[in-house]
């Protein structure tokens, strides 16, 4: 049976466990109609050309876990950030864990959709703002169809979180194989602050698919910083999905720290509905082997006075692969908007790609676009100087692909996750430069 | 110590050293001066080991030893030091962290262990005092940003915290204003004793008046046509070059 066939059947048995009156009931009927359709996307759509999804939905995967997945705090310690400054969610095998995990109700909710969906005070938000931004693409509605567990977080307005929010989704291994669909709801409200962390990691070899959706509504003035940690094992792929609303002079921020996992795409999708919103969309990726990440960003510039600002760096070893498609969509009445979109890759390999392909979609006459795009080795100049400062081929090398990826970790405010993802880097970058970072 | 024996080098088969014939002894300054494209510029890239740059010909000896084939890296443990005209920058690289990195891998090549921090703050900071710079700038990331002068004052700093045996300053006074510059040459004078030797090369005579020269040699068309004392740096200040050409003719 095909994954699709897995999946299709599987959802008639899901229905009928669910509860009849969950709020969300005909949104997943329209949603496994949509997959059932559409099914997975194939390289004959121009979205999904550089990347296949063949070699890993030839998997058996396991779609409901069992739920005997204790896993213990010492085992998985380090790949939280901090024992006691952040909030946790964390997820084992899809399955909320209470014990590894640190929620609050105080001053804002950060807990579960569970809850969220199941609970009466929680009714007018899921009502007003579930599947509202997400678009009904065939991977978002696979997810929607089988959505039922993932982080909830719900910021009052002029509240600013007092420490950041991790959301850890783990997968034990217990199964051969496993489908992780995880469905965030983040509803940041007006002139409300919160940072976010969201990491997916394997604990075992066996095979992990995560297909993944956040949405991110961003009321106005309300300033959202969202870390992507990827650096799952090489028999972990993930497919996520974020969508962001902002309202008026709205900041939000995804930085993709991308390094790990065997095949990563990231559709990022923001939608700019007031005047003077910021959008940034940062991303390092650093891969070998045969890894192979897509980065597919969209901004939506619907109001006037607003601001983008993209910047991807690539550096590819080995055989592997990257994708950046980074679009710009820019209605007629978007007028004065600045939008600027960068890309920088560094092939160390011969054997390794990039397909890079930015899309400038302007209607309207008075914007300032700017996207620039480069793919090439390290620069001779820059080796020179620093070897005849006495410092090694390799260390040179080293130094300047960290250099090269540096400034875009210049966002990064939280400075525990700064150092992680510095160290991250040095470490992928396979050497040690003799100094803390 | 640099004795270089009828050098030739070329970039994609374009000959731009045509003979360089050089000695220069433990103690000694030497200044090249040439018009510009004249090969000077080559020159330091060749004896500090561009590999952009072929050499179809001659030696460059240091201490008797044959470096033209080592790498940089290793010319720099053998106590070369190039003060480039154009610093690159590197983003998120402090000043510091970027020379710790540089002595403590030029201790690595002669088999000794890391400086000890406190050993290498207290270095830092004696050559920073020496040359002026503020402690703030230390961790700024290397050369971004920097202006002109901050940049070639960063590299005499260098300098003074690697102690090579044989400096070459590639046109460290463009960009500076005459108070850097006089920083600057005080911080090399200073660096200067009998056992190591600067070669510096510019466009003009100004520099000299602070690092003054025992040598000065005239660069063209990548050969050394004239040397002379440093009276010599006045004489083509005053006069520029074409009489150097016309005496040739």
């Amino acid at each position: 049976m095909s994954l699709k066939d897995k999946l299709l059947s599987s959802y008639i048995a899901f229905e009928d466990y669910l509860e009849d009156d969950s709020p969300i009931h005909d949104l997943r009927s329209d949603a496994i109609k949509t997959f059932e359709n559409q099914g997975f996307p194939t390289k004959k759509e121009e979205a999904w050309k550089y990347t296949s999804l063949n070699s890993i939905l030839k998997e058996d995967y396991s779609l409901f876990p069992k739920k005997d997945n204790d896993i213990q705090l010492k085992d998985v310690k380090r790949y939280f950030l901090h024992e006691i400054d952040t909030y946790k969610i964390v997820f084992v095998d899809g399955i909320y864990n209470s014990f590894l995990s640190e929620t609050t109700h105080d001053k804002a909710d950060v807990c579960l959709l569970s809850s969220a969906l199941s609970k009466d005070k929680y009714k007018p938000i899921v009502e007003t703002y579930f599947n509202k931004v997400a678009k009904n693409n065939s991977l978002t509605s696979l997810n929607t169809a089988f959505a039922k567990e993932g982080a909830y977080i719900s910021i009052p307005k002029h509240v600013e979180l007092d420490k950041p929010i991790e959301i850890i989704n783990f997968a034990t291994g217990n199964e051969t194989a496993i489908l992780l669909q995880p469905r965030n709801l983040v509803v940041v409200g007006e002139n409300a602050q919160v940072q976010i962390i969201e990491r997916h990691q394997s604990l075992s070899d066996n095979a992990v698919l995560t297909n993944s959706v956040t949405e991110i509504f961003a009321e106005k003035r309300a300033h959202v910083d969202f870390y992507k940690i990827q650096n799952d094992r090489s028999s972990a792929s993930l497919i996520d999905h974020t969508y962001a609303n902002q309202e008026r002079d709205s900041i939000v921020k995804v930085h993709t720290f991308s390094f790990g996992g065997k095949l990563t795409r990231n559709n990022l999708n923001f939608y700019q509905n007031g005047e003077h919103c910021d959008s940034v969309l940062n991303g390092i990726t650093i891969l070998e082997k045969k890894q192979h990440v897509d980065h597919n960003t969209l901004v939506h510039h619907i109001s006037p006075n607003c601001e983008s600002h993209q910047d991807y760096k690539g550096i590819f070893d080995d055989s592997s692969t990257g994708v950046f498609n980074g679009k710009v969509y820019v209605e007629k009445e978007a007028q004065k908007i600045d939008a600027f979109q960068k890309n920088n890759n560094i092939l160390i390999s011969d054997k390794a790609t990039i397909n890079a392909k930015p899309q400038l979609e302007i209607f309207a006459d008075d914007v300032k676009c700017s996207h620039g795009c480069t793919i090439g080795q390290l620069d001779e100049d820059a080796m020179f100087y620093m070897r005849s400062r006495g410092i090694g081929q390799k260390e040179a090398r080293a130094l300047l692909m960290y250099a090269f990826a540096n400034n875009v970790l210049e966002g990064v405010k939280i400075p525990e996750l700064k150092r992680r993802v510095n160290k991250l880097i040095a470490q992928k970058i396979g050497v040690n430069l003799g100094f803390d970072l | 110590m640099l004795k270089i024996k009828n050098l030739h080098a070329t970039v994609e088969d374009k000959d731009i050293l045509k003979g360089i014939n050089l000695d220069v002894k433990p103690g000694e300054v030497h200044a090249i001066m040439g018009p510009n494209g004249s090969g000077k510029s080559t020159l330091a890239s060749v004896v500090a080991g561009k590999d952009e740059f072929e050499i179809t010909n001659g030696e460059v000896l240091l201490e008797g030893e044959d470096i033209s084939e080592l790498d940089p890296e290793e010319r720099a443990h053998k106590g070369i030091f190039l003060s480039f005209q154009y610093p690159v920058e590197i983003p998120g690289v402090s000043v510091t962290n970027f020379i710790k990195t540089a002595i403590n891998e030029t201790r690595k090549s002669k088999g000794l262990k890391d400086m000890p921090a406190g050993e290498m703050l207290k270095l830092i900071k004696e050559k920073a005092d020496m040359l002026e710079i503020d402690r703030k700038f230390l961790s700024r990331s290397l050369n971004e940003g920097f202006s002109g002068g901050e940049k070639k004052r960063n590299e005499i700093f260098q300098m003074a915290m690697m102690e090579p045996k044989l400096a070459i300053l590639d046109e460290t006074d463009s960009g500076l204003d005459i108070d850097a510059l006089k920083i600057v040459a005080n911080g090399v004078n200073k660096l200067k004793n009998d056992d190591n030797a600067v070669i510096v090369i510019t466009h003009y005579q100004r520099l000299l008046d602070y690092i003054v020269p025992d040598y000065v040699h005239v660069l063209m068309d990548g050969k050394i046509v004239k040397s002379g004392s440093k009276e010599l740096a006045y004489e083509l200040e005053e006069k520029g070059y074409d009489w150097i050409k016309e005496e040739l003719v």
